[in-house]
């Protein structure tokens, strides 16, 4: 009978440790257990009376072995499928930010024209993330804009009093669709135009999401200065935004060989990046002029 | 101008079917935009009409079938949701 009451529990003690056993599916730093096959602690007798009970019994060794196999085999099947569609590692440079880049970040957004080296830095061929580099470019900074973007728009609709939850709903997914439109618009105008850089979808991504910034910065102004305050910032951001994109695509469309392109590709690139800075303040105008009136 | 996602989808279709509804031979050859009629020197700039023709090419090559499915389920969510 001790021996059944004991099966159940510890049984479930020793399936969460042999689990983690080939791929750790978490570390486990709760004081009782560590994570090696065989170390395990003894705080007591019982423990390891139980232990080799199970260890003894047959069937329970291969409910253990087929439950770990399984689990891991779920999430190798997870990370292929993910891996196909996401490449997560490259998605994980963009987030590797700290406080003090951020903010670097935002004031060169706001104020860009005593910033003076633009170039993204290589170690060895491999672009530094952005904790190390200041111009490269993040996708923290542009979610957190938008979700912060949004909120916003709620907040200056229910001051004007014309606010309903499904309009906070529709102002994200406007928002998010023109974000979409401007990345297919870039990547389609980066291959018609050769461009042999490493501006992968998600740099243009980051680029087009630094706009929501200028978006908030004009919605506050507008919100508390009113009307005149709405486009004084809104040129401002406009202005900041044109030349931060200009300088920065510039350095970044090049690559880490500068060879010299011939002419009519150079003007290509030179016009898809007058183009693409062109579009954000209307873009700013367009998503923000409904909120202040 | 208020978008949802499935207005992206729809108008997203709509540009995928116009790509590869351009017909080779009827079409592109008589305006000159045939794939074979574009291939210039190998040499480093294929230029922008060569790369057009490209696209349109291999749109009408890849997503001929995912076409025919994504088109069905269309018409019938017009259908049966309007």
């Amino acid at each position: 009978m001790a021996y059944h009451s004991g099966y159940g529990a510890h049984g479930s003690k020793h399936r969460v440790r042999a689990a983690p056993d080939p791929p750790p599916l978490f570390d486990d730093t709760s004081g009782g257990y560590s994570s090696q096959p065989g170390g395990y602690p003894a705080p007591g007798a019982d423990v390891a009376f139980n232990v080799n009970h199970l260890i003894g019994d047959p069937m329970a060794n291969m409910a253990m072995a087929y439950g770990g196999s399984i689990a891991s085999h779920g999430k190798d099947m997870v990370h292929k499928e993910l891996h196909r569609f996401v490449s997560v590692n490259k998605l994980k440079y963009f987030f590797a930010v700290d406080t003090a880049y951020v903010a670097k970040k935002l004031g060169l957004l706001v104020f860009p024209y005593t910033h003076q080296n633009w170039e993204v830095q290589y170690s060895r061929d491999v672009p530094l993330p952005p904790r190390q580099d200041l111009n490269a470019p993040d996708l923290y900074i542009p979610t957190m804009a938008f979700i912060t973007y949004v909120l916003l728009a709620g907040m200056a609709l229910g001051i004007q009093k014309r606010f309903s939850p499904e309009v906070l709903g529709l102002c994200a997914s406007t928002a998010l669709v023109w974000v979409v439109m401007e990345v297919l618009a870039l990547l389609l105008g980066v291959y018609l135009a050769t461009v042999h850089s490493d501006l992968s979808t998600f740099h243009l991504l980051a680029y087009s999401g630094y706009k929501y910034v200028g978006m908030i910065l004009s919605v506050l102004t507008g919100l508390f200065f009113g009307s005149h305050g709405y486009y004084v910032a809104l040129a401002w951001t406009s202005s900041a935004l044109v030349y931060f994109m200009v300088r920065s695509l510039r350095t970044a469309a090049l690559g880490p060989d500068s060879m010299g392109n011939p002419a009519p590709r150079q003007r290509l690139q030179l016009y898809l990046t007058l183009g693409a800075a062109a579009f954000q303040p209307l873009m700013i105008y367009w998503l923000t002029f409904h909120l202040v009136r | 101008m208020a978008f949802t996602l499935y207005s992206l989808l729809q108008a997203a279709l709509l540009c995928v079917n116009a790509i590869a509804v351009l017909h080779e031979e009827r079409f592109l050859k008589n305006i000159g935009w045939g794939t074979d009629q574009g291939i210039g020197g190998f040499g480093e700039e294929p230029g922008i009409k060569s790369q057009l023709m490209n696209l349109i090419r291999s749109v009408r090559t890849v997503m001929r079938v995912p076409l025919i499915i994504v088109n069905s389920i269309a018409i019938i969510l017009l259908l049966l949701f309007g």
